[in-house]
């Protein structure tokens, strides 16, 4: 498992903290955890010093003032009960939701049973998801040739997933 | 339409027929978390959006199959008692207990199937199985989601799967357990190393009624603790590859138990019987002690094996809102006490004396009479 911070060593150090009645994770090598005075745990707050969710003062309370249009809730809320208001807060709230969902669960993606109604486009959804990955590994590799292939296998994945849901789609 | 009073009457199916690796897994349990598009969570909803999905679902699901004849109440027509009969059964929970408005319950006459409605999700669905049967719970429940879905439109996004109001939920919003009986290991003080070891590997265990509750009755939850990023038949079985390693631990703990401390195990056994059957002031907890103990004794052949049935019917009728049910008044702890030793002196009335014939190590003698 990488560290966290640095996403290049070996985490050594692993730390769960609640705040807030949330619990936080963070695995850190030991480089970053001396960094970050990890071992004085009384002077350290996972959230403020590394999943940069509180990362400073005046971020964090714009993102405490932010709600969700659909419900009305908002994210200082979330901080106290741990839970969302709807399901639309999810896309309202996404930043720092991953990092969060990470420490809580296997993976930060589903993999698992799909509601029939959604098959298509979940399907379609990974399989983009899937190939920019690759595309932008290609690039990073400078192996355009791959890249060029990947990019026509998106515009192809594309057209098709248009054609096959012209107008029978919501959304 | 069931009654409540049938749902007293009859003991759950789960609790009257013996599964697979019944003699320390008394029940599996498979729910799913599922909530409406659009709609505020319960816990953060006005009370006309929570009756707006109360109207929308509930027809749905008494119009299933599997419900058919289904006891439907919302909880808001139950007393206080009658809802704690239900926490105690295990088909509805003790959050879902202290909601109100637009709070619902729909079970199917044999118990082992519940679908809670406006909990902390607005839809929570579980079914419950005799032993070790993960899947096959899991396959029940399943096809019930899945004939929801039809007329449903659950909240669903492609990164996180399913929305739950609690971000712990996520992804396949299942949660599977099972309820494991371990006296071989609380007895030889090893279930917190394995409490531990399980915890490692992103398992959570539970006392009976779930989190935050104490092991009664010797009685530990073993549940999965992620839920995205890993299929639903993944999680299954990677927990009943675990729980069957708890298994042979709990094995192997009672052997030694038998071969090395067969004196204290004659004891507890025999103290357990003697104070159920002659006890006048049993409270809950000492009750579940005692009963776990008479539990490990027919496991280990102090007794005969119909006695297990009836052993884990107790554990349910000797908890409080059942007594009160049963005397059909308000009791009071001492009160309580009482009648629960009186009714366990009742049921185990023409109990033999436990005797000592170990059958389950066939590979050992039968140890001489004394």
């Amino acid at each position: 498992m990488n560290c966290d911070v640095c996403n290049e060593n070996d985490a050594t150090v692993y730390l769960t903290q609640i705040v807030k009645g949330e619990m936080q994770k963070v695995n850190l090598c030991e480089d970053c955890a001396k960094e970050k005075g990890v071992t004085d745990p009384t002077g350290f707050a996972l959230a403020d010093a590394l999943l940069g969710m509180d990362s400073d003062q005046e971020k964090s309370e714009s993102v405490d003032l932010m709600t969700c249009k659909a419900c009305g809730f908002s994210h200082s809320e979330f901080k106290k009960s741990g839970r969302f208001g709807c399901s639309e807060c999810y896309s309202v709230f996404q930043s720092g939701l991953e990092s969060l969902v990470k420490a809580m669960h296997k993976g930060t993606r589903h993999i698992g049973k799909v509601p029939s109604r959604y098959r298509v486009v979940k399907k379609y959804n990974d399989q983009i998801t899937e190939l920019k990955d690759l595309l932008l590994n290609a690039i990073n590799d400078e192996n355009f040739e791959e890249a060029a292939k990947l990019r026509d296998e998106i515009k192809l994945a594309d057209a098709d997933f248009n054609e096959s849901n012209e107008g029978s789609l919501e959304n | 339409m069931m009654q409540f009073k049938t749902i007293l009457k009859n003991p759950a199916e789960w609790m009257m027929s013996s599964g697979p690796n019944g003699e320390i897994v008394i029940s599996s349990r498979v729910r799913l978390a599922r909530n409406l598009k659009n709609l505020s969570f319960p816990g953060w909803a006005i009370e006309e959006d929570r009756s707006l999905v109360l109207n929308q679902v509930k027809p749905v699901i008494e119009s299933l199959t599997e419900m058919r004849g289904a006891f439907s109440s919302e909880l808001t027509d139950l007393t206080a008692v009658k809802k704690q009969v239900l926490v105690e059964r295990h088909l509805i929970s003790r959050e879902q207990a202290a909601k109100a408005i637009g709070s619902a319950a729909v079970m199917n006459r044999k118990q082992t199937l519940c679908v809670m409605v406006n909990e902390e999700d607005h839809l929570r669905m579980q079914s419950i199985k005799a032993g070790l049967n993960l899947s096959a719970a899991f396959k029940m429940i399943d096809k019930v989601d899945t004939k929801i879905e039809e007329n449903i439109d659950y909240a669903f996004d492609n990164q996180y799967g399913y929305l739950t109001a609690c971000p712990t939920n996520l992804g396949t919003g299942m949660r599977a357990s099972a309820m494991l009986h371990l006296p071989g290991l609380v007895l030889s003080d090893q279930v917190n190393k394995v409490i531990q070891a399980v915890n490692k590997i992103g398992l959570a265990v539970r006392g009976l009624y779930g989190e935050g509750t104490e092991a009664l009755g010797n009685l530990f939850q073993v549940s999965n603790q992620h839920t995205l990023g890993e299929p639903e038949n993944e999680i299954i079985a990677r927990l009943e590859k675990v729980i069957k390693q708890i298994i042979e631990h709990e094995e192997n703990a009672r052997e030694k138990l038998y071969d090395d401390n067969r004196t204290t195990l004659d004891d507890k056994i025999g103290r357990s019987y003697a104070i159920l059957r002659y006890g006048h002031i049993i409270s809950t907890k000492e009750a579940l002690d005692l009963l776990s103990m008479l539990r490990l004794g027919v496991d280990l052949g102090y007794f005969s094996d119909e006695l297990r049935g009836l052993i884990d019917v107790l554990f349910m009728e000797i908890q409080p809102a059942h007594l009160q049910v049963y005397a059909n008044r308000k009791l009071n702890a001492e009160e309580r006490d009482c009648l629960r030793a009186k009714i366990m002196r009742d049921r185990l009335k023409n109990l033999p004396e436990p005797s000592k014939f170990y059958k389950n190590s066939s590979n050992e003698q039968p140890p001489e009479e004394d």
